[in-house]
């Protein structure tokens, strides 16, 4: 029996006239929030083809809330009052967690830029505020789920948390900005090292200190007194001091913590827009 | 150095004494160049002569100053955005994003050029059925070859019906069949929507089949500029038995022919590097 191949299809006329027809473009204000939305499709569809990283990264935050955070409560070293340490630590862990996705964001960005991915992207009529805060929205979003994995150990761990859904609605929100302020912190790196090499010890140089800085794991009061000054000018406190306000009610000025958050994040994803074309000349 | 002629009242590309130097280095030392409407216009040189650079010029990812470069009449240090519109491009590397499918990287470019949702759907497809991969549109990119991502790319800039196409170096490290491929559908696509098309490439075999025109680039500068045909007549007559683009080449870049030409930094080395290895 013979074989005929079966007839190749080509770009025909019609599929040609399709191709070339002109269609409205969007202009003014509507660019940014369209090019955002479209950009965060796309992060959200990587996400849901491969979960591998949502998987292994939740392993970290579980062993510090099963692992550290049961033993220091057990040896009360830390004085936090009348409230239970697992309970102080959660909120910190989650803050932290969301910290260690977002910190290497910009490794990814430069991997993107070798790849040929970022300065195609750029070469589209996208602002570059856009290109940025896609990707503090992608590491905000796997924040979030890692911030449920946090909120479900913790309470099969006993931790009294609040179930308000208007209060884990807010807790959402302040791990996406908290996580997007540290991306974009990140990229903003990125735009200035240029390489991957120095960015990964940049990222390790500087996540511990901002870790520790923070009140994730103990109140800024205990601090020696030149440290506290430092821990007010770092994100991370206010971000864990939010999140412990609305979860296990912690006396704190929720709307200075969500003030600070938005506005670090916006100026941060400045930042990272102005440096983002030395990333493309690199 | 012949005289590059506009056939149009609107070039699809304009380059006037374009300078572009990377601290010391002169990447490219004042080209002028002007791309007809319709036409495929081929910047052929080795590796370092100047071709990406002036390339990525045009598409707005390097700052020039106003004045030395227009797309349909549009000044990319003027109206950045105005001038991305009307581009399609295709970078040296394998750009489609691995994480997503073929059809995924295709739709993110029609949302961001704004493709309406009612004739999205259908116009990501006649793009990918344009340079068949209809059937395999929802693989994930991945798992394509060389040859087909770099035909994905080709899907991922024709979506947003481009006036102005620019495939920069679109055959490196692919394979000969591969090549073929990818010019075969360059060459349909372009005979369906009749789209200006601005390709770099060191291969002179391709360049001669395929462009209309071609400007031969050495040392950040353009040495002569002509069809194919003009190119070869232009040689004194000592060098034009048997002649062909290598030839033309040799005796306008004074006796370096591609091979020996390289020059390209470690950035064109490290670029062409990244796309061999994720071609294998």
């Amino acid at each position: 029996m013979s074989v005929v191949p079966a007839p190749r299809r080509t770009a025909s006329a019609e599929g040609g006239a399709l191709l070339t027809a002109a269609h409205p473009v969007r202009t003014g204000w509507s660019v940014l929030p369209a090019r955002m939305a479209a950009l965060c499709i796309v992060e959200l569809q990587k996400i849901r083809h491969d979960r591998s990283e949502i998987y292994s990264r939740a392993v970290q935050p579980l062993l510090w809330l099963a692992v550290y955070g049961e033993t220091f409560t057990k040896i009360h070293a830390i004085p936090t009052g009348s409230t239970p340490y697992l309970d102080y630590l959660a909120p910190g862990i989650i803050a932290q967690s969301a910290m260690f996705i977002a910190i290497f964001y910009g490794i990814q960005i430069i991997w993107e830029r070798d790849a040929g991915v970022l300065t195609k992207l750029m070469v589209t009529p996208t602002p570059r505020a856009a290109l940025v805060a896609a990707k503090a929205f992608a590491s905000g979003a796997k924040a979030v789920i890692q911030a449920v994995v946090v909120l479900v150990m913790a309470a099969l761990l006993g931790v009294g948390m609040t179930w308000n859904p208007l209060k884990l609605l807010a807790v959402l929100l302040i791990v996406v900005l908290g996580s997007g302020f540290f991306a974009c912190l990140s990229m903003s790196i990125a735009g200035i090292v240029l390489t991957r090499d120095r960015l990964m010890g940049i990222g390790q140089a500087i996540t511990m200190p901002l870790f520790f800085t923070s009140s994730a794991l103990y109140p800024v009061s205990v601090m020696p007194g030149w440290l506290q000054p430092i821990s007010r000018i770092n994100p991370l406190t206010y971000e864990v001091d939010g999140l412990r306000a609305l979860l296990i009610g912690a006396p704190t000025d929720l709307w200075l913590d969500l003030g600070v958050l938005a506005g670090s994040a916006v100026l941060m994803v400045t930042v990272a827009s102005m440096l983002l074309p030395r990333l493309a000349k690199g | 150095m012949t005289t590059d002629n506009a056939e149009h009242d609107i070039p699809a590309l304009e380059v006037t004494g374009l300078v572009y130097a990377y601290k010391q280095n002169r990447a490219v030392d004042g080209i002028d160049l002007t791309v007809a409407p319709g036409s495929v216009y081929g910047l052929l040189g080795p590796n370092g002569a100047g071709k990406t650079t002036a390339i990525r010029a045009v598409t707005t990812l390097l700052p020039i100053p106003a004045g030395m470069v227009k797309v349909f009449g549009r000044d990319p240090a003027k109206d950045q955005m105005g001038v991305r519109r009307s581009l399609g491009y295709v970078p040296q590397q394998l750009s489609a994003d691995q994480g997503l499918t073929g059809r995924e990287n295709v739709a993110n470019f029609a949302r961001l050029f704004d493709v309406p949702r009612s004739v999205r759907a259908e116009k990501v497809e006649r793009a990918l059925d344009a340079v068949g991969l209809l059937d395999v549109a929802d693989r994930m990119a991945s798992a394509y070859s060389g040859g087909m991502v770099r035909r994905l790319e080709l899907a991922q800039a024709l979506v947003s019906s481009p006036r102005l196409l620019i495939l920069d170096e679109p055959t490196i490290g692919l394979d000969p069949i591969a090549r073929d491929s990818v010019w075969k559908h360059i060459a349909e696509v372009r005979a369906a929507t009749g789209m200006t098309v601005l390709v770099t490439t060191h291969y002179m075999d391709e360049a001669e089949e395929h462009c209309d025109r071609i400007s031969l680039m050495h040392k950040g500068r353009i040495q002569a500029v002509g069809s194919p045909t003009e190119l070869i007549a232009s040689l004194p007559d000592a060098h034009r038995d048997n002649a062909s683009l290598e030839t033309v080449f040799r005796y306008y870049s004074g006796g370096a022919g591609l091979d020996e030409a390289i020059e390209g930094g470690i950035r064109d080395v490290r670029s062409t590097r990244t796309t061999a290895n994720r071609v294998r």
